[in-house]
C-alpha cells in the first residue's frame, strides 16, 4: 500500500469505527454535558469483555451477550457517576482515571479462567461472523478481508444510526437542560431542574456508546486484550473529539477520520523518508522502526497548533466549546 | 397604602392582614408563605446570617433591605437549597425545605434570580426562556429524539415566553445569544425566565442594578402585577425609591440578623434602621448631596494644587 491508499484504509476499518464511537461519547460527555470523563477506554472495555466472555464461556447468544455488555456499562457509568457527579468536574475526571486503570488491572490479572489475563478473550466471533452475507469472492475486496468487510457493513450503518440519534436528542428540550448544565448548573437548578439526574443521563449515554465502540472493535480483532484498553486508548478518542470540534454531532467521526488517515500517511511517508540504500532523513535522526512513535510527535504537535489557531476544532463552532478559549 | 387598589386585586385581603401588625422583628403574619426559624450560617468565624424568626406574608411584596455584607444573598441561598445552614428549619407553605434540594425548592413553587445574573450565555434569549418551563415532557429522555411527542408543547411555551419578553421589552432580541446581551438586559431576562417556571413566590436579589430609570418604571408596574395575580415577591434592593414605592412589608438585616420589619412608612423612619443603613440624608435629593460632594473635591484639588506651589 502506499501514500494513499494506506491512509484510506486505516480510516475505514473496524478499529477506527471503535474509536468513532468512543468519541462520540466522548462528545456527549466532554461536548454537550461538560463532563470531563478520562475513562472512556473503561466503558469500551466493559462493553468488549461483556459480550466476549458471555458468548466465550457462557456460550449465551449474540443478543445476549451485547445486552451483558450494555448493562455492564450502564453500572460501570453509576459506579463512576454516584460518588462524583454531585461534586466539582474534577472529582469525575481523578474517579474516571482511576477507574478505567483498576478495570484494566482486574482484565489483566483476575478471574483468569473468564478474561484470560494477558492472553485476552477471543472465540466469540463466531456467531456475528456465521451472518456474513457478503461471498467468499470478496475476501480481498479493497485489502479488507471478508470478516472485516462485514464488520464494517454493520458498523458504519451503526454510526449514522447513532449520530441520528444524537442529532435528536440534542435538539430537544433534554439537550437544551444538558447544554446549559455544561454552562451553568446552579441556573439549571434554580429553574427546578435535577442537574444530578441529567448528568447521570449524559453519563450513560455516552458510556453506552463506547461500549458499543468496545463490540465493532472487539469483532474486528476477533480478539480482547487488557492493554488495549489502557489511558491511551481515552486520549486518542479525546484527540480525534477535539481535533474534529466539540458539541458538533458529526465532528468526532471527522476527527476521528482525519486522526487515522494523518497518522497513517505520516507512517508511510516516515518509513518512506527513512528507508532504502539513500535514505532523505539520515539514520541518525531516525530509522524506519521509529516511525510508529515519531509520527504520534507530529500528532501531538498538530494538535497543539490546533489549539493555538483554532481551538473550537476544525469543523467546531467557538461559541459551543468547552474549553473556555479566547 | 397605594391608591390603585382596585376590587379584583387578589391581594386586598393579603395586604390588609399586615395592618396593625406589631413593627417588631420576628412577627407572626395572618398567611406566611415562607417561614424561617433560628437559620444560621457561618463561614469561618464570621456568622453571616443568624436569623431567629421570620414570616414572609402570602400574596404580598415583601423587601429585604441592609448594607452590604448583611446576609440578604446567603439568606437567599439558604431558604433556596443553594447553600446549607448551620442549623434552624425553613418552611415553605407549611411543608419543611430542610435538606430539600435546591430544583426541588423550585418545582415547589419558588424560585430565585442571582445578583450576579446566571444567563445561559450560548442559548438564545428565547431558549433561555424555554428553558425556564416546567414539567416538559421533551426534557424526559426517552422523548428527546421524538420530536412529535414535546413539538406542541414546546410552541405553547415559546408563545408563553415571548408573551413574558414582551412585558421585559426583550422581544427584538429573542433570537440573540444571551451572552451578547448588556448586563441590565440580563437582569430582566433572568426575571422574565424565573416567571416561566411559574412560581408562587418569587426571590429576586437586586432585580433593579443596573436596569435604566425609564425602564425600571414600567418593572415596577409588572412587580405589582404579579401581586395582582396572585403571586407573593421577595426581594433584595438598595434602591430605597423602588423599596417604598411597591413593598407592603419592609424586612431590614444587618449583620446577619433581622433588625427590624414593618411597612415602608415606619421602616424609613426608624431611627436603628437609618443608622444602620439609610444613613442620615437619605430623604435628601440626591442632586444635592452631589453638589455638596462636587464642592468638597474641588476644595481639596485646590488644595493639593497650593501646596505643589502651582
Ligand atoms: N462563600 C462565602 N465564603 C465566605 N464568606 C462569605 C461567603 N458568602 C458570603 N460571605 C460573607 O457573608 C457575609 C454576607 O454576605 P452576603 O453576600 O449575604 O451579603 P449581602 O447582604 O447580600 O450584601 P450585598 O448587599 O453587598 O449583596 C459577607 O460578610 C460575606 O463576606
Ligand atoms: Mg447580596
Amino acid at each position: 500500500m502506499d501514500l494513499i491508499t494506506s491512509p484510506l484504509y486505516d480510516a475505514f476499518t473496524p478499529t477506527a469505527i471503535s474509536f468513532v464511537l468512543a468519541a462520540i461519547g466522548l462528545n456527549i460527555h466532554f461536548g454537550y454535558a461538560g463532563l470531563l470523563n478520562f475513562g472512556q477506554a473503561a466503558f469500551a472495555a466493559v462493553g468488549a469483555y461483556g459480550m466476549g466472555v458471555a458468548i466465550a464461556s457462557f456460550n449465551l447468544p449474540l443478543v445476549v451477550a451485547i445486552l451483558v455488555g450494555l448493562v455492564a456499562a450502564v453500572l460501570l457509568a453509576l459506579v463512576m457517576g454516584v460518588p462524583t457527579l454531585r461534586l466539582r468536574a474534577d472529582y469525575l475526571a481523578i474517579v474516571t482515571i482511576a477507574v478505567a486503570e483498576i478495570l484494566r488491572l482486574v482484565f489483566s490479572t483476575t478471574f483468569k479462567e473468564y478474561f484470560r489475563a494477558r492472553d485476552g478473550v477471543s472465540g466469540f466471533t463466531g456467531s456475528f461472523r456465521s451472518l456474513n452475507p457478503l461471498p467468499d469472492s470478496m475476501d480481498t475486496f479493497l485489502n479488507f478481508s471478508r470478516n472485516d468487510l462485514w464488520v464494517m457493513l454493520v458498523g458504519w450503518p451503526l454510526v449514522g444510526l447513532i449520530l441520528l440519534f444524537v442529532w435528536a436528542i440534542m435538539r430537544s428540550p433534554w439537550g437544551r437542560v444538558v447544554k446549559s448544565i455544561r454552562e451553568d448548573e446552579d441556573a439549571v437548578r434554580s429553574l427546578g431542574k435535577n442537574v444530578y439526574s441529567y448528568k447521570m443521563q449524559a453519563l450513560i449515554l455516552g458510556g453506552v456508546i463506547g461500549a458499543v465502540g468496545g463490540f465493532v472493535g472487539a469483532q474486528g480483532l476477533a480478539s480482547v486484550q487488557p492493554d488495549s484498553y489502557n489511558l491511551d486508548f481515552t486520549f486518542i478518542a479525546f484527540t480525534m473529539l477535539i481535533l474534529g470540534g466539540a458539541a458538533r454531532v458529526m465532528s468526532p467521526v471527522a476527527g476521528a477520520v482525519i486522526f487515522w488517515a494523518l497518522l497513517s500517511f505520516l507512517g508511510e511517508l516516515l518509513t518512506k523518508l527513512s528507508s532504502g540504500d539513500n535514505p532523505i532523513i539520515p539514520p541518525e535522526f531516525m530509522t524506519p522502526d521509529q516511525v510508529g512513535n515519531i509520527r504520534f510527535a507530529f500528532v501531538g504537535l498538530a494538535l497543539m497548533l490546533l489549539m493555538i489557531f483554532r481551538p473550537q476544532g476544525l469543523f467546531g463552532d467557538k461559541k459551543e466549546i468547552a474549553l473556555d478559549a479566547r | 397604602m397605594p391608591a390603585d387598589m382596585d376590587k379584583t386585586d387578589a391581594s386586598v385581603g393579603a395586604r390588609a392582614g399586615l395592618r396593625g401588625l406589631a413593627t417588631e422583628p420576628g412577627v407572626k403574619k395572618p398567611d406566611p408563605i415562607l417561614v424561617a426559624t433560628n437559620v444560621s450560617r457561618s463561614f469561618g468565624g464570621l456568622k453571616a446570617v443568624d436569623v431567629d424568626h421570620l414570616e414572609v406574608q402570602r400574596g404580598v411584596i415583601t423587601a429585604l433591605i441592609g448594607p452590604n455584607g448583611a446576609g440578604k444573598t446567603t439568606f437567599f441561598n439558604l431558604l433556596t437549597g443553594f447553600d446549607d445552614a448551620d442549623s434552624g428549619d425553613r418552611a415553605f407553605n407549611g411543608k419543611s425545605l430542610n435538606r430539600v434540594s435546591a430544583s426541588k425548592v423550585a418545582r415547589m413553587g419558588m424560585v430565585r434570580t442571582f445578583q450576579l445574573t446566571k444567563v445561559l450565555s450560548k442559548l438564545t434569549v428565547l431558549e433561555n426562556m424555554r428553558l425556564g418551563a416546567t414539567g416538559q415532557k421533551g426534557e424526559k429522555f426517552w422523548a428527546g429524539p421524538f420530536a412529535f411527542l414535546w413539538r406542541k408543547e414546546e410552541e405553547a411555551n415559546s408563545d408563553r415566553a415571548r408573551d413574558l419578553l414582551r412585558r421585559f421589552k426583550l422581544d427584538a432580541k429573542e433570537s440573540d445569544f444571551a451572552g451578547s446581551l448588556s448586563g441590565g438586559q440580563r437582569k430582566l431576562l433572568e426575571m422574565a425566565r424565573a416567571l416561566m417556571v411559574r412560581p408562587e413566590l418569587v426571590m429576586l436579589d437586586e432585580p433593579m442594578a443596573g436596569v435604566n430609570p425609564a425602564l425600571k418604571q414600567s418593572l415596577l408596574g409588572h412587580v405589582k402585577s404579579l401581586r395582582e395575580e396572585g403571586m407573593t415577591v421577595l426581594f433584595v434592593e438598595h434602591d430605597m425609591d423602588m423599596v417604598r414605592d411597591i413593598s407592603d412589608w419592609v424586612v431590614v438585616m444587618a449583620q446577619g440578623r433581622i433588625i427590624a420589619e414593618g411597612p415602608p412608612d415606619s421602616i424609613m423612619s426608624d431611627q436603628r434602621v437609618i443608622d444602620a443603613y439609610l444613613g442620615a440624608h437619605h430623604d435628601t435629593d440626591i442632586s444635592e448631596l452631589d453638589k455638596a460632594a462636587l464642592e468638597v473635591e474641588a476644595m481639596a484639588e485646590i488644595d493639593t494644587l497650593k501646596k505643589e506651589g502651582r
